[in-house]
């Protein structure tokens, strides 16, 4: 690897929930400018990683690096305003609101204007208004949801529902962004389109991806690098190849299926 | 989408304060004393309503302290507008203590001051209540009324105890009212059009999402409920003025029961809804009062109910949260744009 | 301040503390149920009262008979409550069923303002509840001995239905998890409908008690025991049957004791609840006995 430090780094994290230990020793580097994925089993805790990655759980043990900055216990929206956008598995839009308004709300964290100054009608306040509307337009135009800009944003169909969560989540600036589970309901075609989608963002916005997935052909068609994680427990890392032949993983997913069929 | 019309629309928004204007102006001087008590009693029902409707409505955080601050801004500023002569007169328990005895304001600054004073004591509130959600936070906010209730009856040196303040100066006229109202539309408009208007929208729809969206939700939350406390403080102070008499048991969880009815009737999120739902119940109120006073209808005469006009009312809330939640207009708001729209459809449907 | 005068507040708290506990067991159930702040709960306390006292002056029936018979009265004017303003919004946001339930406190009281009158009515009672025992120099009521006995009674009798039988085994299975409940076969309305029944009839016989104790009755009396009585819950942990007895203990003692031992207090009292439930959800959200919830992202 380079000089530059990784984009993101954990060192040693470690989760406990009363006497279950969700995530223990979780150790990893990502680089910057690349593709990533987190998998494993059911409840193996990759959730709960992005959750300690974006400041929503403290973990009991061990730190998190934002390009070498420590940015552990820092609350969710400080780690937003340092450059990490998420999605969530169980997509959380604005439902009440437009998909533009959606869109400006991510825009937020990087507006310098005060909440006091629209009602006084301060003019620098009401041109950076004006701005972030157009780049949230432009940044729907991109995603192609511009046409959707005006719609109650829970009237979308589901993909158009995913894309728009991965819209707001640029619109906050990020260096690194955080999907989870972006393919899960989609069909075939959409998850291939999904696929060229998170491909074309990161060169456009020049941004490093971290996506959680179950598709493993969506895994192993964009992530570079993969870490698998059972029971908390990091198994295994390698490039898709390696995990794709991985005893280990194969054992971990064999394994669910056991207890799921019996 | 269609392109808003700017200047069209700001014509039309200058003609329809213009109109109301003259309005308030011919009323002014052709209608009786009732009616005018009634029409600023929509005003400041609207501002209460208003400021109430950015708490709960458009933040999500449900409070039910909205009498506490209209206390506050109630009695801040009428020590400030009551000449000293007359503090002198009614605080017979007590003298009323230094500074308060001697400070004089006019009305516009009295009533300022009655918002800020509010809107401090909802920061002082927010910081550690707003911890809570949900119907914790209810409970807790209407606690907070009650103990200022308690301690405005106990700190006679400063409020006169249980007796409250009366003569209050009736500089609350028409023009006051609605010019106050008008400002806080205004205020309210600009904020909740802005992006920190979505922002905090997206708390209320979503906390945890707007949390990973970088947006620090509490103190959002709290600027929220401190605004709302200034207007409310204003209302407070306005109604002072306007009834010329208040004592802390006034205040009491009634004042923020018919706050939130008319929140609720009007719409929960919807800046248009919480003007209306003022007119239609502070008149509806206005109206119920026949219920209880007693009628003579020819020979027959029928003794008044007291108590039936809170009876019919509050049976009003319970059908409205039962059958029609939203309210009149839901979250959706007024614009020309909607206006003109359907009066071309209706056209060309005849 | 004499031993005496200390036991005799002790009782006076004693007595208050089981009043406001009883009142706050309804709270906590209904609450550990349907995650619902019965705020009607305080003013079937205040029909309790009124229909033992006006249905005694006015059908002339015997003592016992007309108490049974207003606690039964009470028990359904709770189930009609559930069902009428509660059960429709069983599906909608937690706080439109609270705006109901306000509204519905609202109806009731000004509904008794109508029908008996604002006027508070002294309450008749019957000489044996009120003649002093003077034990040494300790001169209590006969009712300071006879509420907290009979609000023990009614504890354990509550106690006993909650942990030894069928329907309080669903009860207390909805409260952890109203769905798999459902789906489990059992008739989770009619147990909400027992569960507003139990909580109604309790706060109903606290509130004949308080027209004893305290002998007034006026259509809003439930309000501020109500308002205390939930603060109680909250203090004992909601959700709690033995926290919101023992909340409802500590906050009589700490009005009563207040008062007594700082007399320039007095015109405070109403607020000590408040400000002691604002400290509460401050530093131990979950009250004394109460679980921790832990919300998951
Ligand atoms: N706040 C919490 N309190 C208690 N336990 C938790 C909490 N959050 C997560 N867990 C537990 O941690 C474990 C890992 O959960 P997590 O959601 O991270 O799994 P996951 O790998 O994302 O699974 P899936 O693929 O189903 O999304 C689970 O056993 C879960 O119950
Ligand atoms: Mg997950």
């Amino acid at each position: 690897m380079s000089a530059n430090p990784p984009v993101l780094e954990t060192r040693e994290v470690t989760i406990r929930f009363g006497g279950l230990t969700a995530v223990s020793n979780f150790n990893i580097s990502v680089p910057k400018g690349s593709i990533v994925g987190l998998i494993g089993p059911n409840g193996a805790g990759k959730t709960t990683c992005f959750n300690i990655i974006t400041g929503f759980y403290k973990p009991t043990q061990g730190d998190v690096f934002l390009e070498g900055k420590r940015i552990t216990g820092l609350p969710p929206h400080k780690v937003c305003e340092e450059g990490i956008a998420r999605t969530f598995q169980n997509i959380r839009l604005f439902y009440n609101e437009t998909v533009l308004q959606n869109v400006m709300i991510g825009g937020f964290v990087r507006q310098k204007s005060h909440w006091w100054m629209p009602p006084l009608l301060i003019p620098s306040c009401t041109r950076e208004e004006r701005e972030l509307r157009d780049r949230a337009m432009a940044l729907l135009d991109s995603v192609g949801l511009g046409k959707l800009a005006g719609e109650i944003s829970s009237s979308l169909p589901y993909g158009a529902q995913r894309r728009l969560e991965i819209a707001r989540a640029l619109a906050t600036k990020p260096k690194f962004l955080l999907l989870d589970e972006p393919a899960a309901g989609m069909n075939p075609q959409e998850s291939q389109e999904l696929m060229d989608f998170i491909k074309r963002i990161r060169t456009d916005f020049d941004l490093t991806i971290l996506l959680i997935e179950h598709d493993m052909k969506v895994v192993m068609g964009v992530c570079e690098h993969i870490w698998v994680l059972d029971y908390g427990i990091l198994i295994a890392e390698g490039n898709p190849e390696q995990i794709r032949t991985n005893p280990k993983v194969i054992e971990a997913y064999l394994g669910e299926e056991a207890t799921q069929n019996a | 989408m269609k392109t808003p019309n700017k200047s069209r629309d700001l014509t039309l928004t200058t003609a329809a304060v213009g109109l109301l204007l003259v309005f308030l102006w011919w009323a002014n001087g052709h209608l009786d004393n009732y009616k005018i008590q009634v029409l600023n009693l929509i005003a400041i029902n609207s501002i209460l309503a208003l400021s109430l409707n950015l708490i709960y409505g458009f933040t999500g955080m449900f409070s039910l302290g909205h009498a506490g601050f209209m206390a506050i801004g109630a009695y801040v500023s009428s020590l400030l507008i009551l000449p000293p002569v007359q503090k002198e007169m009614i605080y017979i328990l007590q003298p009323l203590i230094w500074p308060f005895s001697v400070l004089q304001a006019p009305f516009f600054i009295a009533v300022l001051a009655g918002g800020f004073a509010a809107a401090l004591l909802g920061l002082i509130i927010a910081i550690p209540v707003l911890r809570l959600g949900g119907d914790y936070l209810g409970i807790a906010t209407l606690g907070f009324a009650e103990i200022i209730r308690v301690v405005f009856t106990n700190l006679t040196p400063i409020t006169n105890g249980a007796l409250g303040l009366k003569g209050i100066p009736n500089y609350a006229n028409i023009w006051w009212n609605y010019g106050w109202c008008l400002l806080t539309l205004f205020f309210l408009i600009r904020l909740i059009n802005s992006n920190f208007g979505n922002v905090l929208k997206a708390i209320r729809d979503d906390e945890v999402a707007a949390r990973a969206m970088g947006i620090n939700t509490f103190k959002y939350r709290v600027v929220s409920f401190s605004i709302g406390a200034f207007f409310a403080g204003i209302g407070g102070a306005l109604m002072a003025s306007l009834i010329t008499t208040i004592d802390p048991k006034m205040f009491s969880f009634l004042l923020t029961f018919n706050v939130l009815m008319i929140v609720v009737a009007g719409g929960l999120g919807s800046l248009t809804g919480s003007i209306i739902g003022s007119a239609v119940i502070t008149v509806l109120l206005e109206w119920l009062r026949f219920v209880e006073n007693p009628i003579d209808i020819g020979s027959f005469h029928l003794d008044g109910i007291p108590g039936m006009r809170m009876v019919i009312f509050s049976l009003l809330l319970i059908l409205i949260i039962l059958f029609r939640r939203e309210g009149i207009m839901g979250m959706r708001e007024f614009s020309w744009d909607s206006l003109i729209n359907r009066f071309s459809r209706g056209g060309e449907a005849r | 301040m004499s031993l005496d005068m200390f036991i005799q507040h002790l009782f006076n708290a004693l007595t208050l503390g089981s009043l406001y506990g009883l009142i706050a067991i309804g709270y906590t159930m209904v609450y550990g149920i349907l995650r619902l702040i019965n705020f009607a709960h305080g003013d079937i306390f205040m029909l309790g009262a009124y229909f033992v006292f006006f249905g005694v002056t006015l059908t002339k029936l015997p003592w016992g008979i007309a108490v049974i018979l207003a606690v039964a009265l009470s028990a359904l004017c709770g189930i009609v409550i559930d069902r009428i303003a509660y059960r429709p919004l069983r599906d909608a946001p937690r706080i439109s069923a609270l705006i109901s339930a306000i509204g519905v406190s609202f109806f009731i009281e000004n509904l008794g303002l109508v029908v008996f009158t604002g006027l508070p009515k002294p309450v008749y009672r019957p000489d044996w509840l009120v003649e002093i025992i003077t034990l040494g120099n300790i001169r209590i009521l006969p009712l300071a001995l006879i509420v907290p006995a009979i609000a023990f009674a009614l504890v354990m009798g509550l106690l006993w239905i909650v942990y030894k039988t069928k329907p309080g085994l669903a009860m207390r299975s909805i409260s952890k998890d109203i769905e798999t409940t459902r789906l489990m076969g059992v008739s989770v309305d009619k147990i909400i409908a027992l569960t507003f029944g139990l909580g109604s009839a309790l706060a109903a016989a606290s509130g004949i008690m308080w027209a004893l104790r305290y002998p007034q009755i006026h259509p809003f009396m439930g309000v501020f025991p109500g308002f205390k009585a939930f603060i109680a819950a909250v203090l004992g942990g909601i959700g709690s049957i033995q926290g919101a007895m023992i909340g409802g203990m500590l906050l009589g003692l700490i009005e009563i004791m207040a008062v007594a031992f700082f007399p320039a207090l007095s015109g405070y009292r109403d607020a000590f609840a408040f400000i002691l439930l604002i400290v509460i959800l401050l530093m131990k959200p979950t009250g004394l006995m109460g679980e921790k919830l832990e919300e998951k992202v």
